[in-house]
């Protein structure tokens, strides 16, 4: 199992974030976190990626556990954080093996890992490009090939398309694609289309709990729903608990 | 060594902004320059390139303040941060990472004031090295005060903050005039603080006082101490924030 969450929970104060989670994550899998804002969608991604400590509950990811061994966990895993994460005023080679390097790669191994990115990602054209002057598209293209430079086990992807036009959307969806079976994804994502085109098993958070768990035919089926917009609705009308 | 990438991104950073030359680096040159101008026409001998000198390389220190907190504040206020933060990086390395590219412009600082304190009459002997040295620990000072901004400031508010605090270390230096011509409450403050005891060193250094170097260098090496703890302690709860 890749990721294992039982009874996680997150509150600052009275204010209950992340309720009792518990989860399980295969390796390989492409999971979709749905939920509206401050659903605690990103809480517990950050949970997961040792940034934040647990109230209560364990979290597991590939054996080990995010409070009492972060630094092996922070080995396997790498992000591609909501907002553009990038270095404006380096290249984008240059992002690409300061990524590789603090991830442990010398100076020969980030320079050989980023020109595969870079061929992965059709970015070697842009290669000697400043980050900052890309496109948005451009932008998170790059973002998410520095988060898989490090060769993740687990990665979290946190609204990559956020903000994208259709094109730039489609074009990373093809990517992430690519990645399904290679990689444990955990994708959170407002646009529905984008979790029931890519992700293997759909979870739907409101108010911190999990709501409803499956494929997203399963959910469908037992819902007797025809769309996954609708189930989206019904579970996270105000006053679900 | 994953700081060594960590502070090369920083460097790179730093040195493609080109403020960053013009103020840290042209500005001083201008200073002395004009000061010097001014000597010639003043009965006191206030700004002899002996005096000048050291106070003005410490006041360019201000400006590894600014740079280092504005580099800090962004990265803390865009997802790049985030990213690091997942990474297997420590905080003991972030704050290494900071420090060593600003060290570097410290030491080019440094260099580039003596030149032309060198063809504005100041004699060249050993002192100068000693000088240096004591310079380039005394650079520790400023960029630990930049470290203290940007970890609990924005880079906007750190803009601000600059403001104040170039003024008052500038003022409470002794670098534009003699603290006793003021004296009482102000020459008490101004010594209790670490900006006057950092030009008062360099100036026994370059006259060669050596054994009057100790005293205002531990008053340095307190207040550096003291407030690279805090800011590392303060960097560590941002990042479980």
């Amino acid at each position: 199992m890749a990721v294992l969450l039982k009874n996680l929970s997150k509150s600052y104060k009275e204010k209950v974030v992340v309720d009792q989670l518990t989860l399980e994550i295969k390796q390989g899998e492409f999971f979709a976190l749905l939920g509206s804002n401050g659903a605690g969608k990103t809480t517990t991604i950050k949970m997961l990626s040792c940034l934040l400590t647990p109230t209560s509950g364990e979290a597991v990811l590939l054996g080990d556990n995010v409070v009492t061994s972060p630094h092996i966990v922070k080995q396997k895993i790498n992000v591609s954080p909501q907002e553009t994460a990038i270095a404006p005023n380096l290249t984008v080679k240059e992002n690409l093996e300061f990524v590789a390097r603090i991830y442990g790669a010398n100076k020969e191994q980030a320079r050989q890992l980023a020109k595969n990115m870079m061929e992965q990602f059709r970015l070697l054209d842009k290669a000697k490009t400043k980050a900052k002057t890309l496109s948005g598209g451009w932008q998170r293209r790059l973002s998410i090939a520095m988060a898989l430079i490090s060769n993740p086990k687990v990665l979290f992807l946190d609204e990559p398309t956020l903000g994208l036009d259709v094109r730039a959307r489609r074009e990373l969806w093809n990517i992430l694609e690519q990645l399904k079976g290679k990689v444990t994804v955990i994708l959170t994502t407002h646009y529905l289309d984008e979790a029931e085109s890519l992700a293997d098993r759909i979870g739907i958070m409101h108010q911190g709990k999990l709501q409803a768990l499956g494929t997203a035919n399963e959910l469908k089926s037992e819902m007797e729903m025809d769309s996954l917009e609708d189930i989206f609705l019904s579970l996270t009308e105000e006053g679900v608990k | 060594m994953r700081f060594v990438a960590f502070s090369s991104r920083n460097q790179k950073e730093i040195i493609r902004d080109p403020l960053t030359l013009l103020f840290g680096i042209g500005l001083p040159i201008v200073i002395m320059w004009l000061f010097t101008i001014m000597q010639g026409n003043m009965p006191m001998e206030l700004y002899r390139i002996e005096n000048l000198a050291p106070g003005v390389i410490v006041f360019s220190f201000s400006f590894l303040t600014l740079f280092s907190g504005m580099l800090l504040g962004k990265d803390k206020s865009s997802s790049l941060l985030m990213r690091i933060f997942v990474s297997p990086l420590k905080s003991s390395e972030y704050m290494i990472g900071y420090t060593i590219p600003l060290f570097i412009i410290a030491f080019i600082q440094i260099i580039v004031c003596f030149i032309t304190a060198f063809v504005l009459d100041l004699q060249f002997d050993w002192n100068v090295l000693v000088a240096i040295i004591v310079l380039l620990f005394n650079a520790l000072l400023y960029i630990s005060f930049g470290l203290l901004l940007g970890t609990f400031f924005t880079d906007k508010q750190v803009g601000g903050l600059f403001a104040i605090f170039v003024n008052s270390s500038a003022w409470l230096s002794g670098t534009w005039f003699s603290l006793d011509m003021i004296g009482g409450l102000f020459e008490k403050i101004a010594y209790a603080l670490p900006f006057v005891h950092a030009v008062d060193s360099t100036r026994f250094a370059l006259k060669g006082e050596y054994s009057e170097i100790l005293v205002p260098s531990l008053w340095v090496l307190v207040y550096t101490l003291i407030i690279f703890i805090i800011a590392i302690i303060g960097f560590k709860k941002k990042m479980k924030s």
